[in-house]
C-alpha cells in the first residue's frame, strides 16, 4: 500500500499505532511485565488467547482522558519531593528537555538529571497503581499538578528554546491539561478554573509579543488591538467559575493581575496601583523571588526609581535572583530612569549574559 | 486448590476463518471464558499452539514429523487453571469454546508433583 501524507483521522491512526506498539512491548517481555496491572490482567495479556482482547479492554479511546489525568496524579506521589514531581510530569508527560526543566526551576542540567533519577528510583521500587486521588488528598496533590501545568505554560510563554521566545505547542499542551482538570468532576476545584483564566489572560495578549521577524516588542509598544478578546472572554468565564470556596489561590491572584493587563486601553493607563495591590497580596500569600521581583516592578511605576532600588537591594532571596536574567534587566530599566547609565548598561550586559534565548537577547 | 492442565485438540479453526466474523466471535468466546477464570483468580495461563512441529524420539534422538497432518489429533493450545477438584475443573472445561465443534475435544489432567 502506497503511503501518502497524513492519515484521514490522524488521532485514531495515532491511536492505533500506539497500541500496535503496547502489544509488542508486552509480547516481548511476556514473563515480566512490570506494569500497573491487576493479577488477573497480567495472566490474560500473557495469553495468545487473551492478549489482544484484554488490550482493546484496556484501551478505550474514552478512558485514556481519564488515564492522563491519573498519570499526572501516579506522578505527583506524596513520598516524592515536589520538585521530583514536577520534574517527572515535564519530562514523561509534556516532552521536556533536560535543559528546559533546569531554566523553569533556576537550577543546573546536572541537577535535574539527579533529581529525574531519584524519582525514577522510587517509582521502581514502589509499584505505582495509577489512580486518582481520594477526596482529602485531592486538593494538595491537585495543587502539585497544576504547579507544573503553570511551570509548562510559562516554559512555552518564555521559551528557553534558542531562537524561539513563544512556543505555542507547550502553551496549548499546558492548556489542554488544565482544561482535562477543568472538565472533570474530581477535580473541579477554584483554583483549576482560575489558572486556566491566567492562562487565557496571558495568550490573549501572546501574538502582540513578537515582530514579523520574531523579536521581542515590550508591553508599553505592543499593539492592543492584537490582543486576542476572544481568550480574554474566555478567561473571564473561567474567572466567574473560579469564583467559590473559602480559599484564594495565588492562580487567581495571578489572573486578576493579569487582567489589569488586558483591559488597559494603553500602557499609561494600567492600573498599576490595582495591580501593585495584588502582588503585595501574591507576595504574602506565597513569596517567590520572581513574584517579588514583579511587584517591584509595580513600585517602580506607582513609586518611582528610588524606592523600587532600595527595595531590590534589600531583598531577602537577592543570591538567587543574580543568577536570573530579569533581576539585571529590571535594574538596568530602574538605573536609567535614574539617568545613571554607566550601570544600566552593566546591569543589561548581565542580563544579556544569562539569558539563552536569542530572541530575549535582543531587547 | 490444584491445578489442572487442558489440552485442546481438534475443532476446525481453518474453516471458521474463512469468515473473519465468525472467527472473531469465536475468539471473544475463548477471552470471555478465560476472563471469567481470571476474574474468580483461577487462571494460571494459556497458550495456542502451532500446528507445524516434529517429534524428537528415544535414545537416537530421531526425528521425525510425526501425527500433525491429522488435524483432531493435533494439540491446538493449553490452559492452566485452578479448581477444588476434579469435577470442578470438568465442570469449566465444558465451558470451553473448542466444543463448539464436534471434532473438539478437552483433555483434563490433573497437574501433580514428582514422586
Amino acid at each position: 500500500m502506497e503511503v501518502q501524507g497524513i492519515p484521514d483521522n490522524p488521532s485514531a491512526w495515532l491511536f492505533r499505532v500506539a497500541k500496535n506498539k503496547a502489544i509488542d512491548v508486552i509480547r516481548r517481555n511476556k514473563f515480566s511485565i512490570q506494569f500497573d496491572f491487576t493479577e488477573g490482567e497480567r495472566r490474560l495479556l500473557t495469553s495468545g488467547y487473551t492478549m489482544s482482547g484484554t488490550m482493546d479492554t484496556l484501551w478505550k479511546e474514552e478512558l485514556i482522558d481519564d488515564d492522563m489525568l491519573r498519570m499526572m496524579f501516579a506522578c505527583c506521589r506524596p513520598e516524592i519531593s515536589a520538585e521530583g514531581q514536577i520534574t517527572l510530569i515535564l519530562k514523561t508527560l509534556c516532552g521536556f528537555s533536560t535543559a528546559e526543566i533546569a531554566k523553569a526551576f533556576l537550577t543546573s542540567e546536572e541537577n535535574v538529571t539527579k533529581r529525574l533519577y531519584r524519582t525514577k528510583e522510587f517509582f521502581r521500587e514502589n509499584k505505582t497503581k495509577l489512580e486518582i486521588p481520594s477526596v482529602d488528598e485531592l486538593k494538595s496533590r491537585t495543587n502539585v499538578v497544576l504547579n507544573s501545568i503553570y511551570l509548562l505554560f510559562n516554559e512555552g510563554y518564555n521559551s528557553t528554546d534558542a531562537d524561539q521566545l513563544i512556543r505555542e505547542d507547550l502553551i496549548d499542551e499546558a492548556m489542554l491539561l488544565c482544561k482535562l482538570l477543568t472538565e472533570n468532576k474530581h477535580t473541579q476545584l477554584s483554583e483549576v478554573f482560575a489558572l486556566m483564566a491566567l492562562m487565557c489572560f496571558h495568550s490573549a495578549r501572546s501574538s502582540s509579543r513578537l515582530t514579523t521577524e520574531g523579536e521581542i516588542i515590550l508591553l508599553p509598544y505592543q499593539d492592543r488591538s492584537k490582543w486576542n478578546m476572544e481568550l480574554v472572554n474566555r478567561g473571564n468565564e473561567y474567572m466567574n467559575k473560579a469564583a467559590f470556596g473559602k480559599e484564594i489561590s495565588t492562580y487567581h491572584l495571578e489572573a486578576a493581575i493579569s487582567y489589569e493587563h488586558c483591559i488597559a486601553p494603553d500602557f499609561s493607563q494600567t492600573n498599576w496601583p490595582q495591580i501593585l495591590k495584588l502582588y503585595e497580596w501574591l507576595c504574602a500569600l506565597s513569596s517567590s523571588p520572581v513574584s517579588e521581583l514583579n511587584k517591584i516592578v509595580a513600585i517602580l511605576h506607582v513609586h518611582g526609581p528610588e524606592i523600587a532600588l532600595s527595595m531590590l537591594n534589600n531583598m531577602a532571596e537577592k543570591k538567587k535572583l543574580e543568577k536570573y536574567y530579569l533581576y539585571h534587566s529590571l535594574l538596568g530599566e530602574i538605573y536609567s530612569q535614574l539617568t545613571e547609565y554607566a550601570k544600566a548598561q552593566s546591569a543589561y550586559e548581565e542580563a544579556i549574559h544569562l539569558t539563552r534565548s536569542e530572541t530575549e537577547k535582543k531587547c | 486448590m490444584k491445578e489442572y492442565m487442558f489440552l485442546f485438540r481438534g475443532g476446525d479453526s481453518v474453516t471458521m476463518k474463512q469468515s473473519p466474523e465468525k472467527w472473531q466471535a469465536h475468539m471473544q468466546r475463548w477471552g470471555a471464558w478465560m476472563g471469567a477464570l481470571a476474574n474468580e483468580g483461577k487462571f494460571v495461563g494459556a497458550q495456542p499452539l502451532s500446528r507445524e512441529g516434529k517429534h524428537v524420539i528415544g535414545t537416537k534422538k530421531a526425528v521425525t514429523d510425526g501425527p500433525f497432518i491429522e488435524g483432531k489429533e493435533v494439540i491446538g493450545g493449553y490452559m492452566i487453571c485452578k479448581a477444588s477438584s476434579f469435577e470442578e475443573a470438568m465442570e469449566i472445561s465444558k465451558g470451553c469454546p473448542i466444543l463448539e465443534f464436534e471434532t473438539g475435544v478437552v483433555e483434563v489432567r490433573e497437574i501433580t508433583e514428582m514422586a
